[in-house]
């Protein structure tokens, strides 16, 4: 990929910022979304709530489905290939979709490497618990970050637990004198140009989303004040008892996400949210977030 | 990161800073917002983001970002932002579109309902594909610049035609990609993408400021990340 494509997906990065991505399984959940005022939609077959219940080996999603929401919306589609699956990242490119999701929600296809993104023209969004994390998944090429959090579980705890680590890490590089930069980037496996550049910027160089576990419109806007610069929601949305009103209370919440008044207005007869998961009750092999490194 | 600062006044007003501040509203409901604060601080043009009816008080323009537009005009419509643009623009108040921003302008949206409709032209959405279909190009504008413009094309729309009294600033092989009226300005393009400030700059000058002839058309020091500077972590 040339430096001018990868702006360019850097660029339509920027272009979400301030808004929310959803997870929809459909076409009729798509334009519920896109009606919603969703800046983009997430095109999978099962949300991450259903792939945590099902279990089995959740892989890219069926390109028909994914070909038919395309062609549903008009805001721009993403879709999930395994973390280290190459070929599906490549049938997805051949696809045009506009961003790819290398995601920990889905079974990796390989323990040792991520994808080499910088072979594709087309942009990549990945997950990162800490700074390290998403320094080298900028440094593979990714244009977009978004905290892990665990997906599915209606439980915000990890997506904030990601976030302030990379706020603290973050804080750590631009507060230390330069011969120590050395020595934290090895230990914490940040790729040592890219500590450079975050100490220079003061945040992440690409746009910063949250994610995994974000269920109501506090959730959301918890999150932008953590910094974050936008938030998927995947369960949280369709496994509710009423979508399109939940859908657009997070889009509100998420664009006045200081103003507690108007977070007070989008929260108020929502109905049910998904049920949320206890972290500490889902065994250890079951967590998603501790897929990828 | 050190860049000449220069504040332009309205011609007339000189640096007076007692009465109300003149300045340069961008909406700030979803999208490139801090790319377009960061040229104008660039340009010395007092800016402020605008959330709210309120923000529009005594601003003399409105920058409508990119973004997506179904988005913005949802949260356009929520809190009446959407009839306080328009009382603005009644008032006299000067509004430019970029991308979405263009297509909540439009009279005319191909297979949906117009927005603010504010300029007599004909916008398709996302025109061009996805965005591998994303581009860069360079045009020669001789209203807005000597010397020719970067222009950044991101999942954009297209103006397929505009009416009587909508002048076409630039005109690309099928299709408009700049349009002006005296009071609106329309761009298919992210000129807050590129190091050149001269569409900044335009607009300033149509929004009554007057910018020094000595300002650079380009900014040597925008880098893509300059966005950044404006939302760093706070360390506070």
């Amino acid at each position: 990929m040339d430096t001018k494509r990868y702006e360019l997906n850097v660029q339509l990065a920027q272009m979400l910022k301030g808004g929310v991505i959803m997870d929809v399984t459909n076409v009729e959940q798509a334009k519920i979304a896109e009606d919603a005022g969703a800046v983009a939609v997430m095109a999978l077959e099962r949300v991450p709530a259903d792939i945590r219940a099902q279990g089995g080996v959740a892989r890219m999603s069926d390109p028909t489905m994914i070909a038919e929401i395309k062609r549903a919306v008009s805001v721009p589609v993403m879709a999930k290939a395994r973390i280290g699956h190459f070929v599906e990242a490549q049938v997805l490119e051949a696809m045009n979709i506009d961003y790819i999701d290398e995601s920990e929600v889905l079974t990796p296809a390989d323990e040792e490497c991520h994808i080499d993104k910088t072979k594709f023209a087309i942009p990549f969004v990945c997950g990162a618990r800490n700074l390290g994390e998403a320094l080298r998944r900028i440094a593979e090429g990714a244009a977009m970050i978004r905290t892990k959090g665990e997906a599915g579980t209606g439980n915000v705890v990890e997506a904030v637990r990601h976030m302030r680590t990379m706020n603290r890490e973050i804080r750590q590089l631009l507060s230390m004198p330069l011969e120590e930069v050395t020595g934290y980037a090895k230990v914490n496996g940040i790729p040592y140009e890219q500590a450079l550049k975050v100490r220079e910027l003061g945040r992440l160089p690409v746009v910063n989303f949250a994610a995994g576990g974000i269920a109501t419109p506090a959730d959301a806007a918890l999150m932008m004040q953590l910094g974050c610069d936008g938030v998927f929601v995947g369960s949280g949305i369709f496994k509710s008892a009423d979508p399109a009103r939940r859908a657009r209370a997070i889009v509100k919440a998420t664009a006045y996400f200081r103003d507690p008044l108007k977070i007070l207005e989008a929260s108020m007869d929502l109905g049910e949210a998904m049920p949320g998961l206890e972290i500490s009750a889902i065994p250890e092999n079951q967590l998603l977030a501790g897929r990828g490194w | 990161m050190p860049f000449p600062k220069i504040s332009y006044w309205p011609a007339g007003v000189g640096n007076d800073l007692s009465g109300v501040a003149i300045m340069i509203g961008v909406l700030d409901l979803q999208g490139d917002v801090v790319e377009h604060l960061d040229h104008l601080e660039r340009l010395g043009v007092a800016a402020r983001r605008v959330k709210d009816p309120s923000h529009l008080h005594n601003l003399t323009g409105l920058i409508i970002p990119g973004g997506e537009s179904t988005c913005l005009a949802r949260l356009l419509r929520i809190f009446g932002v959407d009839a306080a643009i328009l009382e603005a623009y009644e008032r006299g108040v000067k509004i430019w579109g970029t991308c979405a921003g263009a297509i909540l302008l439009a009279t005319q949206i191909v297979g949906e309902k117009p927005y603010l409709g504010l300029i007599d032209m004909e916008v398709e959405r996302n025109s061009f594909g996805s965005q591998l279909d994303s581009f860069v190009a360079t045009a020669s504008i001789p209203r807005v610049s000597s010397e020719p413009v970067p222009l950044t094309f991101i999942r954009a729309p297209k103006i397929r035609s505009v009416g009587p009294g909508v002048e076409i600033l630039l005109q690309m092989n099928d299709y408009i990609a700049a349009a002006e009226t005296a009071g609106i300005l329309a761009t298919v393009f992210h000129p807050e993408l590129t190091n050149n400030l001269a569409f900044h700059r335009y607009f300033s000058r149509k929004c009554g400021l007057a910018p020094g002839k000595s300002q650079p058309l380009s900014d040597p020091t925008w880098t893509p990340t300059s966005w950044t500077r404006q939302i760093r972590i706070s360390t506070g």
